[in-house]
């Protein structure tokens, strides 16, 4: 089944095609919704600040799209954090499709800011299909100087000062906080997972 | 826990990588794709290319290698060289590097971290830090490419890094030239004066030999990675067994 990737005129759009190709998932480049007419799921992949991507979202249709489509939508990163109700980056209103807010890292005594590197994951929902394969305490590449505090919608977490969110889930909606598209195998399963999911 | 990561640096002439010692005298040590695929197989967590001739010759790095390495790799990976604008590093980021380093033309013209890490976030900003040790003070070296070009930039290597982390850079790379390619171990006092100041991620680079001196820039500067070249290239140091050996010695480290 198609995936339906969504371009915001982001930066990172390379890496997750060529990760897509690598997995073996079709995929077409859309940006507006009627170019993923055909799509039986679509990823948001995300680089750069939640205002300009906001903006770019609502010019495009996608924002009106994302909040009534029922497809199977993965956001990565920014477009993860672009899933929930309100970003503290910009504050700017989101999409609103997982409830919870967008807050900035504590920047803890010892730790440099922003979260980069490899950490591990805390498997918190090892059922949930998206996570099928994927070994509590598996290592991911976050990139990101804000955060979505852990709740009940995080299939897992992360600990960087705080506990963040890695990856969540609500209804058709998932996303993760670290790229996939540079995570290694652990990363590449998740997009194939996301892929396979049964609607 | 966020893991130290381990990142064996490419340098990069005329489409091949190269490795030279103190910055001269480069030997031809392979074909990038196939040296970038190795590494990333064998555990690496990251990548730096740096055409370390770019910034000399007056060129930038080609976008069609850089999307052949992003190709083949799953893990990330940052471009260095010549990179003058914020045109320059886009080519780059669209053709799928995830960070991009500048050095030379950062010091030519310092706005330009400002202007890249507005317009891209200072996630992919990483300034690369070419210094010596000169009549007692660590000092910034530019055009290091070139050993004809390569010289002293007025300015001490410490109140450089406050500058451009000020100036929006999301990591610094420091490399300590005097142990540049002669693997007697990174320079920990140095590194250590820049780890106290330097408020977003650090990477070591120049000296590494065996590997004691990655548990020791982790253990002692605390630096968030360790670059090396030369010593992953010829072999001498294989990246699985030596993260098998961090992780025994009680560091964080991703298998």
């Amino acid at each position: 089944m198609t995936v339906g990737l969504i371009d915001t005129g982001c930066a990172n759009l390379a890496s997750v095609r060529f990760a897509l190709e690598r997995a073996g998932i079709d995929y077409k480049v859309a940006v507006t919704p009627g170019q993923a007419g055909a799509c039986g799921r679509l990823i948001l992949p995300g680089v750069g600040a939640a205002a300009p991507a906001m903006k770019q979202l609502d010019a495009s249709g996608w924002s009106e799209q994302l909040r009534r489509d029922e497809r199977p939508l993965l956001g990565i990163c920014l477009g993860m954090q672009l899933l929930f109700e309100y970003s503290a980056e910009s504050d700017i209103a989101c999409l609103g499709l997982v409830p919870g807010e967008v807050a900035r890292l504590p920047q803890a005594d010892g730790l440099v800011w922003p979260h980069m590197g490899w950490n591990a994951l805390d498997v918190l929902q090892p059922n949930n299909a998206l996570l099928s394969g994927i070994d509590n305490g598996a290592y991911m590449y976050f990139v990101h100087g804000f955060y979505v505090p852990a709740s009940s919608f995080a299939l897992a977490s992360t600990r960087y000062g705080a506990d963040i969110s890695a990856i969540v889930n609500s209804r058709h909606v998932y996303g993760c906080q670290f790229h996939p598209e540079r995570s290694g195998e652990a990363g590449a399963r998740i997009l194939k997972n996301f892929a396979e999911l049964v609607r | 826990m966020l893991a130290r990561r381990i990142i064996p640096c490419l340098d990069v002439k005329d489409g091949q990588v190269v490795k030279g010692v103190k910055f001269r005298n480069h030997e031809v040590v392979g074909d990038i794709v196939e040296l970038a695929r190795r590494h990333a197989d064998e555990g690496a967590d990251e990548l730096v290319f740096y055409d370390i001739a770019a910034s000399t010759r007056g060129e930038t790095v080609e976008p069609a290698w850089v999307s052949a390495v992003a190709r083949v790799i799953d893990i990330p990976f940052c471009v260095a060289g010549g990179i003058k604008s914020v045109d320059d590093a886009r080519a780059r980021l669209f053709a799928g590097a995830d960070k991009i380093s500048i050095n030379t033309p950062a010091l030519q013209n310092p706005r330009l971290v400002d202007k890249l890490a507005a317009e891209f976030g200072s996630q992919c900003v990483v300034v690369g830090i070419d210094s010596r040790e000169i009549d007692g003070e660590w000092s910034v070296h530019q055009f290091t490419g070139d050993p004809d070009k390569t010289r002293r930039a007025n300015r001490r290597t410490l109140d450089w890094i406050g500058e451009v982390v000020d100036r929006g850079a999301g990591e610094i790379v420091l490399n300590c030239m005097d142990q540049d390619g002669v693997r007697d171990g990174y320079d920990i006092e140095q590194l250590s004066a820049a780890r106290a100041l330097c408020p977003t991620p650090l990477i070591a680079s120049g000296g590494a030999g065996k590997k004691e001196d990655f548990k020791t820039v982790f253990n002692q500067a605390n630096v968030d990675g360790a670059l090396a070249a030369s010593v992953f290239h010829k072999g001498l140091i294989n990246i699985g067994n030596l993260k098998s050996y961090l992780i025994d010695e009680g560091l964080g480290i991703r298998p």
